[in-house]
């Protein structure tokens, strides 16, 4: 028995490779779901942080430090098997959503609060001695010279969530993984492990790569 | 009567004092150049009259007779008063007609046509029609100056801040921005700038206030401010400046 029968069977991974598709459907599926609403939850989160009453600020800057801290797996299982015991029962796909949103929700409001921080003072002056509502200097002035600055660190974490749905297996969630795992026990052969692993990078490479290119970009030029 | 009324302003950074009680009646159509050194409160003094700095309670500012006091009125007086700023301040993801655009649009709910027609005749008035379809990074300081002072137009102001206009700028541009400057003086909008330049304050303003530690020291016409000053801290500090 040689490595390549052990590691890559090709007749394994054929055989494996519908169920191996239908995982990196769901996976992609739950990095989507979970980084759109991160982006919505963050935005929000980071301009409550900024510019809204005092409890307000103190309670959005608990949730940042709170879901930045607690690790993703003790959060997926809390939210999926202690949640039930207050009669709270999320299927493992809203499970799984919710926990990742949580926390890229609390990432992405650092990202966005540094972002528009990074503006410089007169670009708020100038909005406002031109009368421009606070809300609409964000939306017309501030939000999108933030937008380009963040692009890049924004990308990085959405390329984490992505990573981490493979903790969703952990709650019986179809995933890539998890598929991987069950075809490998069908198979009694690692082949199928070794497919997902290929998947996962062959996905994520480009994005790795486009990172460094939108770092190169974003920071070569124009700031005034 | 008064398009610009401050009465008893008060200003402090923690325990330092910046305003120390400054009156100042404003005429329409008036032009004031403040002066005096770096310090001495009159960027402060300025940036109170559209309260992008916030003035002490019991001070009060009025422009056009409305109070600049936050909330609803502020942004009434903000409709009313354009300021053009030391480091121009445009807005770099916008082009050059976009910055005169956004104001118009937003605040007044100009249409894009309208809005449109009226900062291409604005960038016309200050000389830089043709570079309205770039962004304000490709332009020169003086052209963005330029901009700057065609964008504050936009609103139609009443009132005009200048602050420092031409301190940013190198030497061989700051004449077209004071070019633009006196063309608008006379045009009745009311101007107020604090400046460096003495020969545009000798020249244009109708009057001329010098101040120092956060009061006014000297007011009068630019003649006799700048020629035959009264008070001998407006004299150390016009020999200070002339003399370089």
């Amino acid at each position: 028995m040689d490595v390549f029968d052990t590691f890559l069977n090709m007749a394994v991974l054929k055989r494996s490779l519908p169920m191996l598709i239908d995982g990196l459907w769901l996976t992609l599926k739950l990095g989507a779901a979970s980084i759109v609403a991160g982006l919505v939850v963050g935005l929000a989160v980071a301009l409550l942080r900024l510019y809204s009453v005092a409890p307000v600020r103190i309670l959005m800057r608990l949730y940042i430090d709170i879901f930045r801290s607690i690790p993703l797996l003790v959060l997926l299982i809390v939210v999926y098997y202690a949640l039930p015991f207050v009669g709270l029962r999320l299927s493992a796909f809203v499970s799984a959503m919710t926990a990742l949103t949580l926390v890229s929700g609390a990432y992405t409001a650092e990202i966005f609060r540094a972002g528009i921080e990074a503006i410089p003072k007169g670009q708020f002056e100038a909005s406002a001695a031109l009368g421009l509502s606070q809300p609409q200097a964000m939306v017309d002035v501030i939000l999108p010279q933030a937008v380009r600055i963040v692009i890049p660190p924004l990308t990085n974490n959405s390329i984490n969530v992505i990573k981490d749905t493979a903790l969703a297996s952990v709650v019986a969630m179809p995933d890539l993984l998890k598929q991987a795992t069950q075809a490998q026990a069908l198979a009694a052969n690692p082949t199928p492990l070794i497919g997902a692993a290929l998947i996962y990078i062959a996905f994520l490479w480009p994005a790795v790569l486009l990172v460094g290119h939108l770092e190169k970009r974003f920071n070569s030029g124009r700031r005034t | 009567m008064s398009t610009v009324s401050i009465r008893a302003l008060r200003k402090s950074y923690g325990t330092f004092e910046a305003l120390r009680g400054i009156d100042l009646e404003i005429a329409k159509g008036e032009v004031v150049c403040v002066i005096g050194p770096s310090g001495s409160g009159k960027s402060t003094l300025i940036r109170c009259i559209n309260r992008l700095e916030a003035f002490d309670s019991s001070s009060a500012i009025l422009v056009d007779n409305i109070p600049v006091v936050p909330g609803l009125s502020l942004a009434r007086v903000r409709a009313e008063v354009g300021m053009v700023f030391q480091n121009f301040n445009l807005f770099p993801h916008l082009t050059v007609r976009e910055n005169v655009m956004l104001a118009p649009r937003r605040v007044r709910g100009t249409s894009r046509a309208d809005a449109a027609s009226q900062a291409d005749r604005l960038l016309a008035r200050v000389g830089i029609a043709e570079q309205a379809d770039k962004y304000p990074e490709h332009l020169s300081g003086g052209q963005q100056q330029r901009v700057a002072i065609a964008r504050a137009l936009a609103m139609e102001p009443q009132v005009l801040l200048f602050d420092e206009p031409t301190s940013a700028l190198d030497p061989e541009m700051v004449g077209e921005v004071l070019d633009v400057m006196k063309s608008l003086a006379g045009t009745g909008v009311t101007m107020i700038v604090v400046t460096h330049e003495m020969g545009f304050a000798r020249q244009v303003a109708d009057r001329v206030i010098f101040m120092d530690g956060g009061e006014v020291i000297e007011t009068g016409p630019p003649d006799q401010v700048l020629g035959a000053p009264r008070e001998a801290r407006t004299r150390n500090f016009l020999s200070a400046v002339l003399n370089h």
